[in-house]
């Protein structure tokens, strides 16, 4: 069956993101929005924008009955869950499938096959990746025990977690049994998942994750790898292919772990799979599957020339993979910076607001994904993201001059943003330099 | 503070005279909110926490352009959707509709059923009046805040 109206359940950049693809290859869309999302920018773009609620997310994005109920009384055939909100709930996935709805993203097994750290965990093994040296743990006492066996400095994480959330780090062995409890009872209230475990915190590590493709058969490729290890607690800021740095053995190992990983699932759709890179002892420990498009997904786009959104929506048509792993040609080098409504000034805490201008830069090698136009407004129920820069050069030193231009030619009012923050890293002799770990944001904080 | 009908109409005016389509103005409590172009202005009640499950009450003051009858309509008011789903005019297939046009209707007057993937969800007027009209065609699919029908007020 052809898939001929795509309903979208997300809202922001990616929604617009998503409708652009779909416009492209002749696909009608039709929006969820919320009652805060009405005169959105993807609101304009989609055929058709349904309003699924009030502005609070579980009042309306999260509600998968209302999400799929909508999608099937407006003749949409599929379904794109975009990232966050629904894209990794299996429950979304599985109603779709009950009612016919093409669900474009893995199949419910699979989500909840990755979506469960501990399970995760456990598949990684099975498929001989390596992981991470920790433990489960189901009582305060066996964390303590087992906290002294893996050693400090260590992370408390939440199961059903993610993006950061519901994780502690613990220096001294004495904190354990405090910081489990607390780790516990937030995961609880957050996830409705109390559940812990506990793992080696890893001083001197880098962010990697592969870019895999999966048609559900069984075949699997990897479109290279991103190094997102520029963030703030937890949270991708900048992100860049290839990543620089890395012995030719260990990146094609960690590609082979990616694939392989990949493959043992039969994984359907895009996918990626994150790695910590232990620069120190020159190896890597999985992290975790995201089974959904990336935040991050258009560095990858600029390198490889591929629609990524446009082969999600061709294998949930059963068309497979229409790209052999020797197709795919990794070309320069391409940077994203994530521009935030957050103001610098009290601690990059959100900043919404109506956003009086936007100028966004363009040309050659220049790529902005947003849905921020003057007079958006940037409410106070979702993320803050407002954009992405996206610059693809020739090599690392010419994306890193276009970037900075491309900032420098950025414009937001109205809004607090984060682009002096870019342009601070961006000036940084480490990171032009190239390759560094996830502590560098907080030391660059601490420097100034 | 709130409105009273003269404040509105007042407002009204002025718009009317004014250079702009649109005007948007909240106070405490109320929200009102005025389209040169629409068909509707409405008044809603602006509360702190969310209604759960309760309708909306929109007040309809009435259209400011083009429509002239609309316009004397005064103080009908608008009972929009909670919520999306499909709207039933009653109960099951073949049994008589929970309202007519004409009916009169008390706060917890059962208005419509709107079904979210199979669940059903009574609707109840939240106003006291008479039925106007009824907006959406049985069977179709209602957006969250969608009008559902228009009640005028009880003499």
């Amino acid at each position: 069956m052809a898939i001929r109206r795509v309903f979208i359940a997300n809202r922001g950049e990616i929604a617009a993101r998503i409708i652009r693809t779909c416009r492209t290859l002749g696909l009608e869309t039709v929006l969820a929005v919320s009652a805060a999302d009405r005169d959105s920018l993807p609101a304009k773009l989609a055929d058709r924008a349904v309003c699924v609620g009030p502005p609070r997310p579980t009042d309306s994005y999260l509600k998968v009955e209302t999400i799929v109920h909508a999608a099937l009384a407006s003749g949409a055939d599929a379904l794109h869950p975009g990232y966050g909100f629904l894209s990794e709930r299996a429950p979304l996935a599985r109603l779709c499938e009950d009612h016919g709805l093409i669900f474009i993203g893995p199949t419910p097994a699979q989500i909840e096959a990755v979506g469960d750290k501990l399970r995760a965990r456990s598949e990684a093994l099975a498929a001989d990746v390596p992981v991470v040296p920790g433990a489960s743990v189901s009582s305060v006492a066996e964390a303590v025990e087992a906290a002294a066996r893996i050693g400090t400095p260590l992370l408390v994480k939440a199961v059903g977690g993610g993006g950061g959330r519901g994780m502690k780090r613990v220096d001294a062995l004495a904190d354990v049994a405090q910081a489990v409890e607390l780790a516990s009872a937030e995961a609880g209230a957050a996830f409705g998942d109390p559940r812990v475990y506990l793992e080696r915190y890893v001083s001197s590590g880098r962010h990697v994750e592969l870019q895999v493709l999966g048609d559900g058969r069984g075949e699997v490729i990897h479109l290279g790898e991103r190094d997102c290890s520029v963030q703030r607690r937890y949270q991708k800021l900048i992100e860049e292919t290839p990543a620089v740095g890395l012995s030719s053995r260990l990146l094609g190992e960690l590609r082979e772990a990616g694939v392989r990983f990949s493959r043992r699932l039969e994984y359907r759709g895009a996918g990626t799979v994150e790695f910590l890179v232990d620069t120190e002892r020159d190896c890597f420990y999985f992290l975790e599957m995201n089974s959904r498009i990336q935040v991050e997904h258009p560095v990858t786009e600029a390198v490889t020339g591929v629609d990524l959104v446009a082969e999600q929506i061709a294998i949930a048509n059963g068309e497979g993979l229409r790209l052999a792993q020797s197709d795919v040609r990794l070309r320069g080098h391409a940077i994203e910076c994530r521009i935030n409504a957050e103001d610098p000034a009290q601690d990059f805490r959100p900043s919404p607001g109506r956003v009086s201008v936007a100028t966004w830069p363009s040309g050659p090698g220049i790529r902005v994904d947003t849905h921020i136009e003057a007079g958006s407004t940037v409410p106070p129920f979702y993320d803050s993201l407002l954009g992405k820069l996206i610059v693809h050069g020739p090599d690392r030193a010419a994306a890193l001059d276009l970037l900075e231009r491309a900032l420098a030619a950025t414009h937001i009012e109205g809004v607090a943003t984060n682009r002096a923050f870019h342009q601070r890293v961006l000036a940084n002799p480490e990171f032009r330099r190239g390759g560094v770990d996830t502590g560098f944001v907080a030391r660059l904080g601490a420097s100034s | 503070m709130s409105l009273t009908a003269a404040d509105i109409q007042e407002i009204m005016r002025l718009v009317e005279e004014s250079n702009f389509d649109e005007l948007l103005l909240e106070t405490q409590g109320v929200k009102l909110h005025l389209r040169r172009s629409g068909t509707s202005t409405s008044m809603v009640p602006v509360t702190a926490t969310a209604p759960a499950a309760a309708p909306t009450a929109a007040v309809a003051v009435a259209a400011t352009t083009p429509a002239p009858a609309a316009r004397t309509a005064g103080d009908g008011q608008d009972v929009t959707s909670p919520m999306l789903g499909t709207f039933y005019r009653s109960p099951k297939p073949g049994a008589p509709p929970y309202v007519e046009v004409g009916a009169p209707v008390e706060a917890d007057t059962v208005i419509c059923i709107i079904e979210v993937m199979k669940l059903m969800n009574t609707v109840r007027a939240g106003v006291k009046g008479r039925v106007t009209q009824i907006l959406p065609a049985d069977g179709a699919l209602v957006e969250f805040g969608e009008t559902l029908i228009r009640v005028a007020a009880a003499d």
